[in-house]
């Protein structure tokens, strides 16, 4: 298959940046979207012009590394993969693709179509963990979790920290990544000591990174590898206010 | 010359040696450890874990990973679960029964010892995960669940569905964020380690790479714990993620650390074949397929016939027939070796004939199809995404893919290597999957090394080195800083013709050959004699572009292909060297009259632990030998 690549380049993060045109081509219908651009790297590379820079890790779609908007959409075309996870089959021979970075004002590009999103970092960092130190922890079945609150607490959990969600959204928001970790942890019994304190520091370094507020576009969950509910975000309004109310000295 | 190692195991029974161990070892006052500096390579089970319970501790910890973000390491893929010796289903299991399968399952090539200790620190494992909120599956009255798993006749399995790498690691990430946040461990994303510095015999910094800026930066600590994984991906195609190397493990070995038993590598044999020279890396599908799912390939050599036009009696269901009573279920190494016999004959199917079908008809016939979705739904979803066939209309079509190491750097008891001060843990080092590891194990491996080993053995180092900092200013930081500059200002300049990927691929098509799941003299000399050519190409025609101070990717992948073209000559020497068949190393000239794995516990009951020699020298073959106290050794059958 043969297709046009419109490629977002720019060489660091204080330059300017502009799409470029690339010819991909003898493009294997089974290859996957990161293949299809390693072939058009090797060809790039035998010309000694630099390879498009882009990141991948595990590309079976559980790290959350690979982060490429394709076609205007988070992960490309197609429900609950992530861009890794995308095979050209997909696309008709002689499509023209655009590729870009995440685009988000928290994750500044790094180089070509690689970003910074150490701010999903900053955030768990707030708040988003139990705290159990090594070692104290009491008998595994010491405290019984029904089946359904479990199951819940795990479709939270999946969330892979890849920030399609963040990319996706017009006010650029990370509500249902901080309410995938706030539900998570707030599902479980042994979460709930720190539930009040984890939903309110998480939330207020989701403000102060500069990350918007959700105004209902379920564009985040439309994008979601993870297929992470926005039903989440519902909860975390909930726990938000439940908070505000058991302990409204912190929100001072 | 070659030195006898010694593991420095507790003397007295087994089921006391960790106890009586954590009562000799030494401890470090609260006020000193504040005072001493650990440096942690790696952010996956082990290495995040590790990292997150010594600055618990009050060490100051630095902790180094290539990925953007400590949650991405590779420990994130791992789907099955992780085994602990809880007993929860009351079928008999202990942690007596768990280092039994252990030992028994790695082919009598591990040490009783830390295996032991292994079984032991388990269950705390998974007291410490639940307390971490990791969503372990359940049962309806709120108690955790089990599933069982290869080599094993107890359900000691626990997981989190498909993704119980991924839970179990967020868990140690938020542990670790937790200290970040605190300000006990430092964290530092996209930087590489390319050096280790060794001061006076003692391992005391590293040298790393700022990936997003180039900038080479020397780090001065008390003492080094690597936790850097394995080395699959010497075989370019791997079920690893890309960026998983040898480097960090190569160049401790390269000063000094002993590298032990590198020619024991896994390979899964339930992967989705390879399909084309585009291809980037191997899919793992459940071993679980297996219960269902019946192996088979075409009786006629060069059938090309559609599978649903190859008669039943035309079509040979090899491992029902080699192995009767096992059928299927045959274990990992077996299944594999079986797969490559029958394409070797030319009766592989698929492009390249390089698969095996995998035909889940009868089963459909027998259940229905709406139950074998219900079972394995999301992995023929994952089958169709990534091949565009239907598995339920045409059966699978699999093949073996690397997928774990269990040889690594040489440790004793403490998790140290023979270069003082040097650590460490999980895939990276060499200690308790012997020849062979069983499913579930490599959670608990690299956990247990982090939580529960380390932050009481380290003790045993840091007490010896009180007021013996050393600064980046001295000349031993400054001469490896200097050589990591000028080996990337070799890589930029040579511009030669063929690309970083394109050696990869030829050095990985080598090591498949020669010394993947079947391997012989005659083979592992011809490879031994091409890598050192393959090499030298490289050096000469390889073309890196772009900068050393910048973000370069290219750059980042030379570096690591080159340590792999220096590795796999190890990998092939220690293949040749050991003269027998034991669990993921089979050599064809030594097997039963029925083509299972023949060991040679006379000559070969020992940890081969190479030394580097320099560059144009022999490694030295220092030997660990196996003494087992409680165990009695036994020849495996399947049949």
């Amino acid at each position: 298959m043969n297709f046009k690549l419109k490629v977002w380049r720019q060489k660091g993060p204080n330059v300017a940046g502009q799409f470029v045109d690339y010819e991909a081509r003898d493009i294997p219908a089974d290859a996957s979207f990161l293949e299809m651009l390693d072939i058009v790297n090797e060809g790039l590379i035998k010309r000694n012009e630099d390879q498009i820079a882009f990141d991948s890790d595990c590309r079976e779609g559980i790290c959350g590394m690979c982060s490429l908007v394709i076609n205007g959409i988070a992960h490309g075309p197609g429900k609950a993969k992530t861009s890794c996870q995308l095979y050209m089959r997909r696309f008709k021979d002689g499509d023209t693709i655009w590729v870009e970075p995440f685009r988000a004002i928290t994750f500044p590009v790094v180089r070509d179509l690689c970003t910074n999103r150490s701010a999903l970092d900053r955030m768990i960092e707030a708040g988003g963990y139990i705290t159990a130190r090594t070692g104290s922890a009491p008998e595994a079945n010491s405290i019984p979790i029904g089946k359904v609150v479990a199951d819940l607490a795990m479709e939270a959990a999946a969330c892979i920290g890849c920030g399609a969600c963040v990319a996706a959204c017009p006010n650029s928001s990370a509500m249902l990544f901080v309410s995938a970790k706030v539900s998570h942890l707030g599902l479980l019994p042994q979460g709930q000591p720190e539930r009040t304190s984890r939903v309110v520091s998480m939330v207020r370094k989701m403000d102060e990174l500069g990350f918007g507020n959700c105004t209902n576009h379920y564009e985040c969950e439309a994008v979601c590898p993870s297929e992470i509910s926005a039903s989440f975000i519902s909860r975390l309004n909930r726990d938000y206010a439940r908070a505000a109310t058991r302990q409204a000295a912190v929100l001072v | 010359m070659a030195t006898t190692l010694d593991a420095k195991i507790p003397t007295g029974p087994l089921e006391e040696k960790w106890q009586k161990h954590k009562n000799e070892s030494k401890l470090v006052s609260p006020a000193n450890k504040r005072k001493l500096d650990v440096i942690v390579v790696g952010s996956g089970l082990a290495g995040g874990s590790a990292a997150a319970t010594l600055g618990e501790l009050g060490y100051n910890v630095r902790c180094f990973c290539y990925q953007d973000s400590p949650r991405r390491a590779h420990s994130i893929a791992a789907q099955g679960g992780i085994n602990a010796a809880k007993n929860y289903q009351n079928d008999g299991d202990s942690v007596y029964r768990l280092f039994y399968d252990t030992i028994k399952g790695g082919d009598f090539r591990s040490r009783e010892g830390n295996v032991y200790r292994l079984a032991e620190v388990s269950v705390n494992i998974i007291d410490q995960c639940v307390a971490q909120g990791v969503p372990f599956a359940r049962e309806y009255g709120g108690l955790l669940a089990n599933r069982s798993f290869g080599g094993a006749q107890v359900s000691r399995t626990f997981y989190a569905r498909g993704q119980t790498g991924q839970q179990l690691l967020l868990g140690a990430y938020q542990a670790l964020s937790r200290q970040i946040a605190a300000g006990s461990v430092k964290m530092y994303p996209r930087t590489e380690m390319l050096e280790l510095v060794v001061v006076e015999g003692q391992a005391k910094g590293i040298i790393t790479r700022d990936l997003l800026t180039g900038k080479i930066q020397a780090h001065a600590g008390d003492t080094v714990v690597l936790a850097s994984g394995g080395y699959g991906n010497a075989f370019y195609l791997s079920t690893n993620a890309k960026g998983c190397n040898v480097t960090a493990a190569y160049r401790a070995y390269k000063r000094g650390a002993f590298f032990a038993n590198p020619c024991y590598t896994q390979i899964h044999p339930t992967c989705i074949p390879v399909a084309g020279s585009y291809q980037s890396k191997l899919t793992l599908m459940s071993e679980s397929l297996r219960n269902d799912g019946r192996v088979w390939v075409p009786k006629q050599k060069g059938d090309k016939r559609p599978p649903d036009q190859i008669p039943e009696a035309e079509r040979d269901y090899y491992l029902e027939r080699k192995y009767p009573s096992y059928g299927n279920l045959a274990p990992r190494d077996i299944a594999s070796r079986a797969a490559k016999e029958a394409c070797d004959t030319g009766r592989g199917v698929g492009p390249g004939g390089l698969g095996v079908y995998l035909d889940f008809a009868d089963a459909i016939k027998r259940f229905g199809e709406k139950t074998i979705r219900e079972r394995y739904g999301n992995l023929f979803d994952m089958y169709h995404n990534i091949t565009g066939e239907n598995a339920y209309k045409a059966p699978m079509r699999i093949y073996p893919a690397v997928h774990y190491t269990m040889g690594g750097l040489w440790v004793d008891y403490n998790l140290m290597s023979n270069l003082p001060g040097l650590h460490v843990l999980g895939e990276a080092n060499f200690s308790d999957h012997g020849a062979n590891r069983l499913g579930a194990s490599a959670l608990m491996q690299g956990l247990a090394d982090g939580y529960f080993v380390i932050p009481y053995t380290l003790g045993n180092y840091l007490a010896t080195q009180m007021g013996k900092k050393v600064s980046v200013d001295r000349p031993e930081f400054k001469a490896a800083e200097q050589e990591t500059r000028a080996r990337i200002e070799r890589f930029l300049s040579i511009r030669g013709k063929r690309t970083v990927a394109d050696f990869h691929r030829e050095l990985g098509l080598l090591l498949w050959e020669k010394c993947g799941m079947a391997r012989d003299a005659a083979g592992l000399k011809e490879a031994l004699q091409r890598i050192p050519e393959l090499r030298q190409e490289f050096w000469e025609d390889v073309n890196v572009l772009g900068g050393g101070e910048e973000f370069n990717q290219a750059l980042e992948y030379a570096g690591r292909v080159a340590d792999f073209l220096e590795f796999a000559e190890l990998m092939c020497l220690d293949a040749l060297e050991r003269d027998e068949s034991c669990g993921g190393h089979f050599r064809v000239e030594y097997q039963t009259e029925d083509g299972e794995a023949l060991r040679n516990d006379d000559d070969f009951c020992h940890v081969a632990a190479w030394q580097y020699a320099g560059p144009d020298s022999r490694p030295i073959r220092n030997v660990e030998p196996l003494i087992f106290e409680n165990v009695k050794l036994a020849q495996r059958s399947y049949k």
